[in-house]
């Protein structure tokens, strides 16, 4: 383990490099893009647990290793070794390896007219002044300085876009594969998702690894979802547990926009999960859900932003923790009701179910209003598997183990409920079922 | 060989001792109740019986059909064919009753060397015991108990029962907090399973019950011991009298 500063000076040592190599380095706005997000992290540094923000995470493991650029895809996995990990029913599949959009595993398929889902990279060299118009405009750099890093190493990612009236009916799935390598890797994807008036979209991040080598995935996603705009989001983590993932989603809505943010956090060491809507247009409607399940030293962290800039508009924060082992979860649910936006109407709930007496919830409301006409709720839940529904379901012929797991995907049902029927929720629905089970195993295996 | 036997049945809940030396013997085909005033350890004996773990069994044997019941999970408790209708039926969200039922029935089945039953059979085989004690289909498609009315509960446990077809039913104050229209729905799913290949134990603490189902024998517990037996008139005797007179030959 590097110290802090040893680890900023390593990035600082790529970025020299990068910047003057990286694809359409030319491109004097991107260049400008990636130097202010290099500049605005070596000023700010890494955050540590004595900032508000990562009061209750402890990001050292992050901020004091000395990760490598990952070789961004250049060992590309089978077909056969990505199989297990896909997604049925979708519109297009996109393959990301170590932040690098692998061609040769993707499919884009038949879109409708006008809809174009392609990678980042090629879509800056070939649509400059269309991407200009969106990439890194809405994100705060002031805030959070793994968004400056990932802007300082923007590459490559999805490009999704929409025009205006056009349904993309089917989900569009992106796969962020990081691979084995022989000392820390890390990664920065980049994604645009551009939804215009009146379109509507569903986009599934779903991260996975192979193999087991200690590696950082720091993600952006701009999603800009337009007047009348209909998208719902849905982030993965199924990493493995010595994978470390900081996830940034950033919603700016139109007017009467209607957005879901679903997340659902099962994989990962370290994850931190930043979602931060802008309700920036009058009646949007947003929902953020989310499901996060832990074990072992698992370290799960939700940072919710809700900002409410324009009048009447809705958000509904869910998030459901499960918690065994040692794991920690964080949520930290902030919103901002900003000055004029009156008739505000927002809800924050948190439940947790904790499977062992080391398992630790820190779960911290925050409310800023600055508006004076609106409702705003928040609770926070934390108990314990259900004895009495336990023993009900066994003296019924159940057995333990999957009375337990029945419970679990109950639990969790609250989250997948909120989610559109449909491919998507079928494929998440899967993970969790697989997941409590071995929950419910591991959780009988120690009370024996 | 009984069904049911139950042999000097001692058991402690933290420092207390709730049972005190059970005797009791139920044969296939009979109807027994248990009566007692409350505290008297009649619920304590129904979730024993059921294998509850928390429980602390101190002494004594139960044999249910030959088989060491005390050697016995509540799951296979429950496959070898005994049943407890709860007291207090518990809530589970976010489990469809439906899905609960046929989970049940299954893993009954699967126990007994039987295919698992699918939807397509399972389905008109539920609405056939539903309509037996007047239950809306509705609350097929409901979380577990979740917002049942007290009566809905009672009603869902004795579907439960209808659908698992146990070979010893206990039955723990099925009546409490029932109207007498609900109590009349009740008895009469709990007399269409009366039969010579089935045993039920009745635990109540009012007569009012055994109106309906009427029992071959009444024991009276009183302070963790039966301190009688004797046919149904014993009831109506105990409605008259109350439980006093044993209270106080019990030292209580």
């Amino acid at each position: 383990m590097a110290s802090a500063s040893q680890a900023i000076a390593r990035y600082a040592e790529s970025f020299g490099g990068f910047e003057n190599s990286a694809p359409s380095h030319d491109l004097a706005w991107l260049k400008k893009l990636r130097h202010e997000g290099f500049a605005r992290f070596r000023e700010a540094g890494f955050p540590t647990m004595r900032d508000e923000d990562w009061r209750f995470t402890n990001p050292s493991a992050i901020t004091k290793t000395a990760f490598d650029p990952a070789r961004n895809g250049h060992n590309l996995p089978s077909q056969e070794a990505l199989a297990p990990f896909r997604m049925a029913g979708v519109a297009s599949r996109l393959v990301f390896v170590d932040g690098r959009f692998a061609a040769a595993l993707s499919s884009i398929g038949e879109l409708p007219k006008g809809v174009t889902v392609a990678s980042l990279a090629s879509e800056i060299a070939k649509n400059p002044t269309v991407v200009e118009k969106h990439l890194g405009q809405y994100l705060s750099l002031e805030r959070d300085c793994f968004s400056a890093l990932n802007t300082a190493f923007l590459e490559d990612g999805a490009y999704v876009h929409v025009p205006k009236g056009v349904v993309l009916e089917d989900p569009v799935a992106l796969l962020y594969v990081s691979t084995e390598h022989d000392s820390p890797a890390v990664s920065h994807p980049r994604n645009l998702i551009v939804v215009e008036e009146n379109g509507q979209a569903t986009v599934v991040e779903d991260y996975i690894s192979l193999g087991a080598s200690e590696a950082l995935c720091n993600t952006v996603t701009e999603l800009v979802a337009g007047d009348h705009a209909v998208v719902s989001h849905y982030m993965i983590e199924r990493e493995h547990t010595s994978a470390y993932n900081v996830s940034t989603l950033r919603i700016q809505q139109g007017r009467a926009a209607d957005v879901a943010s679903h997340s659902i956090l099962l994989g990962g060491a370290l994850v931190r999960n930043n979602v931060h809507p802008v309700l920036a247009g009058e009646g949007g409607e947003c929902l953020i859900n989310g499901l996060f399940i832990g074990d072992g030293r698992q370290h799960l962290d939700n940072h919710m932003l809700v900002e409410h800039a324009s009048p009447h508009c809705g958000s509904r924060q869910f998030y459901n923790g499960i918690l065994d082992g040692r794991a920690h979860g964080v949520f930290h649910g902030r919103i901002i009701v900003h000055k004029d936006a009156q008739k505000t109407d927002a809800k924050q709930t948190n439940r947790n179910l904790l499977l062992s007496d080391t398992a630790q919830i820190d779960t911290k409301p925050q409310l800023e209003i600055y508006a004076d006409d609106v409702k705003c709720t928040h609770g926070a839940t934390i108990g314990q598997m259900e004895e009495n529904a336990l023993f009900y379901l066994r003296s019924r012929g159940i057995d333990e183990t999957s009375a337990r797991r029945l419970l679990l995907v109950a639990f969790a049902s609250e989250c997948t409920d909120r989610m559109k029927e449909g491919p998507v929720r079928a494929h998440v629905e899967k993970l969790i079922h697989h997941q409590a089970l071995r929950l419910a195993e591991s959780s009988l295996g120690r009370v024996a | 060989m009984s069904l049911l036997d139950i042999r000097n049945l001692k058991v402690r809940v933290e420092d207390r001792e709730i049972l005190r030396g059970i005797n009791l013997q139920l044969n296939t085909g009979e109807v027994h109740s248990i009566m007692g005033p409350n505290g008297s350890g009649k619920s304590t004996l129904a979730q024993v019986l059921a294998r509850r773990e928390t429980y602390n069994v101190t002494g004594g044997e139960i044999y249910f059909n030959g088989k060491d019941l005390l050697a016995m999970k509540p799951e296979e408790a429950a496959c070898e064919g005994l049943f407890l209708a709860f007291q207090y039926p518990v809530e589970i969200p976010g489990i469809s009753n439906a899905y609960f039922l046929r989970s049940a029935l299954n893993a009954v089945r699967k126990y007994r060397g039987l295919d698992e039953m699918d939807a397509m059979d399972f389905l008109p085989m539920l609405r056939e015991k539903l309509k037996l004690l007047d239950m809306d289909d509705k609350l097929l498609n409901r979380s577990v108990n979740e917002a049942f009315s007290g009566g809905e509960k009672k009603r869902n446990e004795i579907l439960q029962m209808a659908v698992l077809e146990p070979k010893l039913a206990i039955l723990d104050e099925t009546d409490s907090g029932l109207d007498i229209d609900a109590l009349k729905i009740v008895a009469k799913g709990v007399n269409s399973m009366r039969s010579p290949d089935r045993a039920m134990l009745v635990v109540t603490h009012y007569q009012r019950l055994l109106d309906y189902i009427v029992p071959d024998k009444v024991h009276v517990l009183v302070n963790g011991r039966i301190a009688r037996s004797g046919g149904p008139e014993l009831a109506l005797e105990l409605e008259d009298k109350g439980y006093a007179t044993y209270e106080t030959a019990a030292g209580a």
